[in-house]
């Protein structure tokens, strides 16, 4: 990576002066540095509203990846779930998610335990959440049947008039008026109006817009672990269904772990701390987890793996004059919901610099509130997701989960607790309302009341699924 | 049509909402095509017919009253639902979602103003043929 054009000291003598014409107009110039879902998003939904108000822009995004390649270098490294949120918001936009790049309509989650399992199904038996690939499949996959997720996005973006640069940007800087400059290998360096970076963490050019002293710095990250086995189409069906299977299971440093079936694959997602390949192995092999593969399945058969980072602490300044931070290497949802983190990051970051302006004061005045939100609700996660730890730990705890959800199936009573379940495991609404309801008094008195049955079945032992709806 | 993608499926003629009950949710066609029919005792009028990608029922948003006409599947469809509440409540967040609503009922009420100039121009037609008006008089009669 090269070293900024313009020094710190530069960009902090830049005026207000020379700012005042820090607003889009026809002919503008941005560069999109990232074409993933945040990149694509912010892309389609600026020239969209560009167009509204007869404003034409030019946008270039660059990307170095090919989308539709199978593999590592046309994977984007991510659970890949659309959200039952997002699903919603982006077909109420317009943007349509067709059953060639959807793989698989979710419509149900599975909480597997060591003392049982409980189906938790939508109302309306509809497929609410999309699974996709980001991006053509695992490095095995020879004839993609499905269209990458990050590709179809994209090509949205491409089809409302912006154009893809597949080159790497190598380097960052400013011009003395204050525009920003990207070059890529071999190239000039370009000048713009503006510059957005929605290149997620996995890259190593946000050290280059920390170096240059605009009051960046990268985010606090952890790892995942994500694996992809092969077991076709009809033994998916058979076994995993139309459900994410997820698991609440008391192994050392494993926080969360989830089977997401898709068309041909069933993709493992883990969260946790020191994550490795051991850990995914330890996984893999718990009885409960055997339980939902076929009988003939192989854990050691995986089609690709990989420990890609993801943001679990926002930054506090993603932005700066002409430059705004989108999408991961900004602010994300707490490890659920990426996608539509970067759906509103980018959105609300469009609707700043089109109707707003660029300016530093402009992202701060509208977009930071955005951030600030998703930030303020993640704190309010973190305290959940301590709960959870705290169920994962206790199995007296799981008792009383799985004792709530049948009883809120069997006496058709209101389904607090499959709701938060819910919302927890799909990322379908904000922490701060989930934790409302995961406290609310009426769950509090209904979790004492399983007490007594849960110690003793917690003696005893017990298991089964059970059904119920969110 | 596939049955992984998003939506539930519904069979010819299976109603997705029905007229007279109150709009909870509004609807996306994922796939295939659905009608929207006015339905008055045992007369039923097909109103028009919506395909993938259309918005339906986002009337249930702005108003407190019944549906004012029944959505069913023409053929095999799939169809999305949208929670009404949530839906208000990421308007709030995101009033850009609103853009597209908007849109669609602006071009429901140029097409409606298209119908109402191309009723009275036939009735027009149909009151001269019987008894010899000008076309003047009819359109003012038929305007009141």
């Amino acid at each position: 990576m090269g070293a900024p054009t313009v020094d710190a000291s530069v960009d902090r003598a830049l005026d207000d002066a020379v700012l005042d014409d820090a607003v889009l107009g026809d002919g503008s110039r941005i560069a999109v540095i990232g074409g993933g879902p945040a990149g694509s998003f912010f892309t389609y939904f600026l020239l969209e509203m560009a167009d509204r108000i007869d404003t034409h822009l030019e946008v270039d995004i660059y990307e170095p990846r090919q989308f539709a390649q199978p593999g590592p270098t046309g994977c984007n490294m991510c659970g890949g779930i659309v959200s039952e949120t997002l699903v919603q918001n982006l077909a109420v936009d317009g943007v349509f998610l067709a059953s060639d790049t959807v793989q698989r309509g979710i419509d149900s989650y599975q909480l597997h335990t060591d003392v049982g399992s409980v189906r938790i199904a939508v109302p309306n038996d509809e497929m609410r959440i999309g699974a996709v690939h980001r991006g053509a499949g695992p490095r095995d996959v020879s004839e993609p049947k499905w269209i990458s997720f990050d590709d179809r996005l994209l090509s949205n973006a491409v089809e409302r008039g912006a154009r893809v640069v597949h080159a790497r940007v190598e380097e960052v800087g400013r011009t003395p008026d204050g525009r920003p400059t990207l070059t890529v290998k071999g190239g000039e360096p370009a000048t713009y109006d503006l510059v957005v970076v929605a290149t997620g963490v996995n890259t190593s050019i946000l050290k280059t817009f920390e170096a240059l002293g605009i009051g960046y710095e990268r985010p606090k990250l952890t790892k995942t672990l994500i694996r992809e086995y092969r077991l076709g189409q009809a033994a998916i069906d058979e076994h995993l269904g139309t459900s994410m299977h997820v698991f609440l299971l008391n192994i050392p440093k494993l926080e969360f772990a989830a089977l997401i079936p898709k068309g041909d694959y069933v993709t493992m997602c883990m969260l946790g701390d020191d994550l490795d390949a051991a850990l995914g192995d330890a996984f893999a092999t718990a009885p409960e987890v055997r339980s939902v593969m076929p009988p003939d399945w192989d854990p050691d058969a995986k089609s690709c793996q990989c420990l890609p980072h993801i943001n679990v602490h926002g930054v506090e300044k993603p932005f700066a004059d002409r430059v705004v931070f989108i999408g991961d290497s900004g602010v994300t949802r707490l490890y659920k919901d990426g996608i539509g983190a970067a759906y509103r990051t980018a959105k609300a970051a469009a609707r700043t610099a089109l109707f707003e302006g660029v300016s530093e004061a402009a992202f701060r005045k509208h977009y930071l509130p955005v951030c600030r939100h998703i930030q303020s609700d993640n704190s309010i996660g973190q305290v959940a997701f301590v709960l959870t730890r705290v169920a994962q730990r206790l199995r007296l705890l799981r008792h009383v989960i799985l004792a709530i959800a049948r009883d809120e199936q069997e006496g058709g009573r209101r389904p607090r607790l499959s709701g938060v379940l819910w919302d927890m495991f799909s990322g379908s609404a904000p922490y701060s309302d989930i934790f409302a309801r995961m406290v609310h008094p009426a769950l509090v008195v209904r979790g004492v009341l399983a007490m007594p049955g849960a110690v003793l079945r917690t003696f005893r032992g017990a298991g089964g699924v059970e059904e119920v709806k969110a | 049509m596939s049955e992984a993608a998003l939506g539930r499926f519904y069979i010819d003629g299976e109603v997705v909402a029905r007229q007279g009950e109150v709009g909870e949710c509004l609807y996306v066609v994922q796939d295939g095509e659905v009608e929207i029919v006015r339905e008055d005792g045992d007369a039923a009028v097909v109103l028009r017919s919506a395909r993938r990608n259309e918005l339906l029922g986002e009337m249930a948003i702005f108003e407190h009253r019944p549906r004012s006409a029944t959505i069913r599947a023409k053929g095999r469809a799939r169809v999305l639902t949208l929670d009404k509440r949530n839906f208000l409540r990421r308007i709030n967040e995101d009033p850009s979602l609103a853009f597209r609503m908007i849109e669609t009922m602006s071009r429901r009420v140029r097409e409606l103003s298209d119908q109402v100039v191309e009723l009275e121009h036939a009735l027009a037609v149909v009151l001269r043929e019987r008894e010899g008006e000008s076309a003047e008089s009819v359109t003012s009669r038929v305007r009141g």
